[in-house]
């Protein structure tokens, strides 16, 4: 198999393959951060960052790993990157760490670093991998910045904080859609986004696991 | 690379692994310490500052400092007498950490643990705002479980002792949305103004449900709940009961009262 090229492992997972998009993975982060876009934009670099160097640290020592216990050292790898990145959160952006809460230290178990240190960093050179993190992190950010953007603006009328579209309660014009701030928000979106990315790209469109069958006779099955 | 799934190869690479790794934690907690620990300070002080009403929003670590050097003193107390002891800086104890002293607390019997704290500390640290050596408000720390987590929290009154003039919580882990409100501006403002104790010197301060009717004598001692958090909002009234009653700075009100601040 040929390797792949920086710039496909680089710009492949923002829209040909979405972690979140296609392969619908780290939903529950993308769910839980998104209600602003400033969360939204750190829990994306800290994601970005994590399975970069994750990918990048495994690749190094893939030769070494004996693949009995290849899963658990992965895990280790990821688990320490992941609160070094929290302990530095803490001490340089304390109010962000506190509205991240507990989701930064569950990047550990988010599918998207997993599945790159074991689909891809086992197999391919360090540097190459390393591009692959930050692709993977890359699509997973422009979702999230995505959903944060439609969020923070629609729901509270704001972008980073700032005021955008003028609240009627402050005498402006817009009424903010309360729904949004709220979780299942984010699943209706990620739900539309999938949507328009799949009527764009038709190769992304997955065969049914099942087809119903016809129904056969015009009475009810008895 | 030939034979690396042996026992001894696999040992040998996962204790590496862990070595390396365990290091690299280790160093990045303690050399940012520091830093986290000044954090958490200043966002107390922050919080400090806000309920006492002399916070503005959005105001820099720096202003929150100085602000708070200026304007607010920590003194430790001992809740059993209700005076003021020195042989602790305020600056420095942690009655969170004397809570889980021995020496330092007692277990509550769970008669009268309705805060749902297990041990309170024997002396805590509240803080004064004063102007010209006179008493402007007292701030008095509180804690208690509500739902899920336990709310830490301060709650600051007027000279009166009786006169709210802010209530806030800097650490809980309540549901967003529902006790997580305890946070909401809209909340908190109901606060001031309220009145703590009745005539006797007894704690009334209630969380009701269904709404205050602001015709009756009693809505100055009643505060509205949040919605669809009754067991976050009984448990605020609780810890409002436990802290504000003889467990609690009951003695060292009673002594502030009597010395006619």
């Amino acid at each position: 198999m040929a390797q792949p090229t920086v710039k496909e492992v680089l710009f492949n997972p923002v829209f040909n393959n979405n972690p979140i998009g296609l392969q619908i993975l780290g939903i529950c982060s993308a769910l839980a951060v998104t209600s602003n876009l400033k969360t939204a934009l750190v829990m994306s670099i800290a994601l970005t960052l994590v399975t970069a160097f994750s990918n990048l640290f495994i690749s190094m020592i893939r030769k070494q790993i004996p693949s009995s216990i290849r899963m658990i050292v992965q895990m280790v790898i990821i688990a320490s990157l992941v609160i070094v990145v929290d302990q530095i959160l803490r001490a340089y952006a304390f109010g962000l760490a506190k509205q991240l809460s507990v989701f930064v230290g569950l990047i550990i178990t988010n599918c998207i670093v997993m599945g790159r240190a074991e689909a891809f960093a086992m197999q391919n050179p360090p540097m190459l991998s390393f591009m692959d993190g930050i692709g993977n992190g890359l699509g997973y950010s422009v979702m999230l910045i995505v959903l944060g953007v439609i969020r923070e603006l629609l729901g509270a009328g704001k972008l980073m904080g700032f005021e955008v579209l003028s609240l009627a309660k402050d005498g402006g014009w817009y009424v903010p859609n309360g729904l949004l701030l709220l979780p299942p928000s984010a699943f209706f979106l990620i739900g539309l986004i999938i949507w328009g990315l799949r009527t764009w790209k038709k190769s992304q469109v997955e065969a049914p696991t099942f087809t119903i069958a016809p129904q056969v006779a015009n009475q009810e099955a008895h | 690379m030939s034979n690396k799934e042996t026992t001894s190869r696999t040992l040998m690479v996962a204790l590496a692994v862990s070595l390396v790794s365990s290091i690299f934690v280790a160093g990045a907690a303690v050399s940012l310490k520091p830093i986290q620990i000044e954090n958490r300070q200043l966002d107390k002080q922050r919080s400090i500052l806000a309920i006492a009403g002399l916070g503005e929003q959005g105001m820099s670590g720096s202003d929150v400092k100085r602000v708070f050097g200026e304007k607010i003193s920590a003194k430790v107390v001992d809740l059993e007498t209700g005076e003021y002891v020195d042989k602790f800086d305020p600056a420095t104890f942690d009655p969170l950490k004397a809570a889980r002293d021995p020496k330092l607390s007692e277990a509550l019997p769970g008669s009268e643990d309705i805060a749902l704290i297990k041990r309170r500390e024997r002396y805590t640290t509240v803080y004064t705002v004063e102007q010209d050596g006179k008493l402007e408000s007292l701030i008095l720390p509180i804690r208690g479980y509500g739902l899920w987590s336990t709310l830490h929290g301060f709650i600051a009154v007027k000279a009166d002792l009786n006169t709210v003039v802010g209530l806030g919580f800097y650490q809980h882990a309540e549901t967003p949305g529902l006790g997580g409100e305890v946070d909401n501006p809209k909340w908190k403002a109901i606060w001031p103004g309220k009145q703590l104790f009745d005539d006797t010197g007894k704690p009334v301060i209630h969380i009701v449900k269904g709404g205050v009717d602001p015709a009756s004598a009693s809505a100055v001692h009643q505060v509205d709940a949040l919605a669809g958090a009754t067991l976050t909002s009984n448990g605020v009234d609780r810890l409002l009961q436990f802290w504000l009653g003889e467990q609690g700075f009951g003695p060292y009100l009673a002594k502030l009262r009597s010395q006619g601040v």
